[in-house]
């Protein structure tokens, strides 16, 4: 007799592993990013069928997970790469789900026999979870030969091969620097599976993630405040170094200081628990892109 | 004979497996981890070579598995050690330590009788691993 299952259930086997809860924290608390999302889902849905099969008996290789997250600054990628460890950890994929994000100082040493231990240490803390490379580009220099980012690469492909297992490498940075770094690293390419391409927001979903982050800190925006914004956020992005989220976020801090200087200017009255909370008009307008 | 140091030295040799389930326990204590390796059995021989250096910040036990065997492919008849410190105030040492590898032949120690003063002995013992220069022993 053989105890294997003839039918299985992929709604039992999703609603089991809660990954469903996280695909739907990751619709409501991340705005836009439609083919991320829909990309992650794809993922999701194999992890599951894999599983599936392996209930079922049938040959089931664990199927390449790297990936390469390319985008501007500023659209999510880091975010998404915390998600992203927690949805492969409710699927089994990933033993821990943690998240270890580097960048090349963390990888590449400063003189010889250095690079090869500082690898491996990072690797082996990453082993169980998600290794994030941050501009992973800058691992490769071309213009010096003996540059010892090239070492990184090697051990990192080794155990990208052999430790499948063990852990996933998410490699990110910017979309047409990804492209020649992987243009001139062909063996690192050809072993990821997965490349994800980050949009840049649109002026709406740039004001539906202002209104977040400004709830998630008590904040927020007088009717005037959110005119302001709208206007503010068209003429930022023409703006040289226009960085997605990471500029709002920026621009909502500086009207923060606006804000606090403001009502500070009025010492000497009592302040309401609503004015404390509104960002005025003004506070976004005094900003030097209206300039 | 047999030496018996550290945890689980009473039982039978531990499978790569069950080593692997000692170092998840240590880790999700917060232990870090280190590897170690000897050819002198002497039991007075606490401070043994580093393999590498101490393990921090790890999650899972796969990264001390590979050093592990890494070591024993370095030094497949020799002593081998795990070592898990913990750094919280007040233990700041070895929490757990076990073998993970050694000689298939162990020759045992010497007891030695000295004579002093008198009827008076002094008693002391010596491996007759040792009677070999270091790096030649348990070939």
């Amino acid at each position: 007799m053989n105890d294997l299952a003839e039918h299985v259930d992929l709604g039992a086997l999703l609603a089991d592993s809660h990954v469903s809860e996280v695909l739907d924290e990751l619709d409501a608390e991340l705005v836009g990013l439609k083919p991320v999302k829909a990309r992650i889902r794809d993922i999701a849905a194999l992890l599951l069928v894999e599983r599936a099969r392996k209930q079922m008996g049938l040959a089931a290789g664990s199927p390449s997970l790297h990936m390469s997250f390319t985008g501007n600054p500023g659209t999510g990628k880091t975010t998404v790469a915390l998600r992203m460890a927690q949805i492969l950890h409710r699927l089994g994929y990933v033993r821990k789900g943690h998240l270890v994000a580097v960048t090349r100082d963390d990888l590449v040493g400063q003189y010889i026999g250095h690079t090869a231990p500082k690898t491996k240490e990072v690797l082996k803390r990453a082993m169980g979870g998600v290794l994030f490379i941050d501009e992973a580009y800058y691992l490769f220099r071309p213009e010096n030969e003996r540059d010892y980012g090239q070492e990184a690469i090697e051990i990192l492909l080794q155990v990208m091969e052999n430790q499948r297992d063990d852990l996933v490498v998410i490699l990110a940075g910017y979309a047409d620097r990804m492209d020649t770094f992987f243009r001139s690293n062909p063996g690192l390419s050809s072993r990821i599976a997965h490349h994800l391409e980050f949009p840049d927001y649109a002026p709406e979903e740039l004001e539906e993630i202002a209104q977040r982050m400004l709830h998630a800190m008590q904040y927020r925006l007088s009717p005037s405040g959110v005119a302001a914004l709208h206007e503010y956020l068209p003429l930022r992005m023409k703006q040289p170094h226009f960085a997605n989220a990471r500029s709002v976020r920026n621009a909502l801090d500086r009207a923060r200081l606006r804000q606090a200087n403001r009502l500070f200017a009025q010492k000497g009255r009592q302040l309401t628990r609503a004015e404390l909370m509104t960002i005025e008009g003004e506070d976004i307008r005094a900003s030097r892109v209206f300039a | 004979m047999r030496i018996t140091q550290g945890a689980f030295s009473f039982l039978p040799e531990l499978t790569d497996a069950e080593i692997r389930a000692q170092i998840e326990y240590a880790l999700g204590e917060g232990w870090a981890i280190g590897v170690e390796y000897t050819d002198d059995p002497h039991p007075r021989n606490y401070l043994w070579e580093m393999w590498g250096n101490p393990m921090f910040d790890l999650r899972d036990a796969a990264g001390v598995m590979a050093e592990v065997i890494a070591c024993r492919r370095a030094h497949p008849r020799i002593y081998i050690r795990v070592n898990a410190f913990d750094s919280t105030r007040g233990f700041e040492t070895t929490r757990l330590s076990f073998i993970v590898n050694r000689p298939a032949d162990e020759p045992g120690f010497l007891l030695k009788r000295h004579e002093v003063g008198g009827r008076q002995i002094q008693y002391t013992i010596e491996s007759y691993a040792t009677k070999v220069p270091e790096g030649r022993r348990y070939e």
